[in-house]
């Protein structure tokens, strides 16, 4: 089992934090099989401190955040990829955020701008279009839309103006 | 005028105490002025905006703005076949769809488990180095233009760009929007006859434009003056924003996914990863000129090795692909740095998500950082380093 298995890296973070569960695999039954590790938004922040700086994983580099709309499900996720450029890592390594609910106050995660500067960018355009907010994000606007746009278009619900 | 202002006359209550005399020139020092360069403006290469505040000539901040060109390409290609989504990457980076139409069926294949035959690996290497050629030509071109060099390198390096498209345009029947890339393969087979004059043409006229250009440029006086210590970045910074691509490796991180994840066939050819030790538009500039050398020994070596084969995978379907559940993503060494998708399937015919990871938009993450502290003149300059496409940025 290699270093950046979800596993062994489940298994890193359940010994940096013992007393509480701050992470969970959640298996990806398709052909790639790249498995992700659902955060605990609590303790967010910190396991990505953790995995930033733990001198065996350095996951110093995050490439890409990909907002998801699980409409069905009722609630949105925020998906990073992570490598390594230190180690030169070649499997991602994948982390979700998912939100209590799809309106309101419920859509907060916290950001990981201040762990990856790479974020900021990303999680701005997340916002911009699904409407996921980012709490302690330094500039958090909307990005592509312009600011008077209220909807946001990459929901799976959403409706054009044309439509309506 | 006809009022005395001598200063007998004034009255008492004007006269300042010597503790509130201040120089004239205080309040004037202190004025900032916020320019708005573009979205039309021929230098930020398309529709991009930088709000800019300057102290005399000098950026104090500089606030980038994104949106100009959106037409959210992942709202279209989730609501479209996984084949029907080919031709609209080619419309992400215009300049370079042969690597766009790779990144992508490459994110497609890693879903679906689909195999390419050996021939089609050595065929996708040969476009994709091609494609990364065309890029730093542009790039190498507008650049020098970016710093008024007014045309001549610009008009050398499209001239090259023109024999490559040339070359694209008979093989795919188009010079930019190629589509040519197919899970499993490509499009057509490559004839031998194009591949010898691809060959023909890297040893012949496009050496001599890379021995032109650097002869005429890459030593000359106004160029260094203009580019070296301009737009630092430091390592640290950059691998914490996210940079990839040439702006990363300028900075003297040695950082290629063609050699760290040894993708398609690429382990098996003998090439070389410029890295620069400044981080300055300069070592930017000369990546892409090392770059390019590089380049042409993989596509030369590829020729020279090609076998013979099927240039698809016959067992491979491109229409009415239904992925099992599941989600993969891929990325490919893009001319521009790491382009990535990310595909989220719930095994129907449409991607249920479709994410572009967009090497351009990040390389952006620390325009301000690199800027402040320059002069307005030397942001054009930056900005032409990092090397944007809009439709990539904004998608």
């Amino acid at each position: 089992m290699s270093l950046y298995d979800p596993e062994s890296i489940l298994s890193s973070i359940a010994a940096a934090f013992p007393e509480i569960t701050a992470a969970t695999l959640i298996t990806n039954t398709g052909s790639s099989a790249q498995h992700s590790l659902l955060l605990d938004k609590k303790h967010a922040v910190a396991v990505a401190v953790f995995l930033r700086d733990d001198i065996n994983l350095r996951l110093d580099y995050c490439s890409n955040v990909t907002g998801v709309d699980s409409l069905k499900a009722g609630y949105l996720e925020v998906v990073y990829h992570l490598y390594s450029i230190e180690k030169k890592s070649t499997k991602p390594v994948v982390l979700r955020l998912r939100t209590d609910g799809r309106e309101g106050d419920t859509v907060q995660v916290p950001s990981l701008v201040p762990v990856w500067r790479s974020c900021e960018l990303q999680e701005r355009e997340i916002y911009d279009l699904f409407g996921v907010v980012f709490t302690g994000h330094p500039d958090l606007r909307r990005l592509l839309m312009w600011d008077a746009f209220e909807d946001y278009p990459m929901r799976k619900d959403y409706t054009s103006p044309e439509e309506k | 005028m006809g009022k005395n202002f001598l200063a007998e006359n004034l009255p008492e209550t004007t006269v300042c105490s010597p503790a509130e005399v201040r120089p004239f020139y205080d309040d004037f020092h202190g004025d900032l002025m916020e320019i708005s360069m573009g979205p039309h403006h021929p230098s930020t290469h398309g529709v991009f905006r930088m709000d800019v505040t300057l102290d005399g000539e000098i950026v104090v901040k500089l606030k980038p703005v994104f949106g100009y060109l959106h037409r959210n390409h992942e709202k279209i290609a989730e609501g479209n076949s996984y084949f029907a989504a080919i031709p609209y990457t080619d419309r992400l980076d215009y300049l370079c769809s042969l690597t766009n139409n790779w990144a992508y069926v490459h994110a497609v294949e890693k879903l679906a488990g689909i195999t390419v035959p050996e021939r089609a690996e050595y065929l996708r290497i040969i476009l994709g180095e091609l494609g990364r050629l065309i890029n730093h030509v542009c790039l190498v071109g507008f650049l020098l233009n970016d710093l008024g060099t007014s045309f001549t390198p610009l008009l050398y390096s499209l001239r090259e760009r023109e024999r490559m498209l040339d070359l694209v345009e008979e093989l795919t029947g188009s010079r930019m929007m190629c589509n040519f890339f197919r899970f499993g393969g490509l499009r057509t087979d490559i004839s031998a006859d194009w591949l010898a004059r691809l060959k023909g043409y890297l040893e012949g006229l496009f050496a001599r434009y890379l021995d032109e250009q650097d002869a005429l440029l890459t030593g000359n006086e106004i160029l260094l003056a203009r580019t070296q210590g301009v737009g630092v970045l430091s390592p640290e910074l950059a691998v914490r924003a996210g940079i990839t691509g040439p702006m990363l490796r300028a900075s003297g991180v040695n950082y290629d996914i063609r050699k760290v994840d040894r993708y398609s066939i690429y382990e098996r050819f003998n090439f070389g990863i410029p890295i620069g030790a400044h981080g300055d538009t300069y070592d930017r500039y000369m990546m892409r000129m090392l770059e390019m050398r590089e380049s042409v020994k993989i596509i030369l070596q590829a020729i020279r090795t090609v076998p013979a084969g099927e240039h698809i995978n016959p067992n491979a379907k491109n229409r009415g692909l239904r992925p099992k559940a599941g989600e993969s993503y891929a990325r490919i060494e893009g001319p521009k740095g790491e382009l990535g998708f990310y595909l989220i399937s719930d095994g129907s015919a449409k991607p249920y998500r479709f994410r572009i990871r967009p090497p351009s938009l990040i390389n952006l993450t620390v325009l301000e950082e690199i800027c402040i502290g320059q002069t307005l003149a030397d942001t054009v300059v930056i900005l032409g380093g990092v090397d944007i496409v809009l439709g990539e940025v904004d998608r």
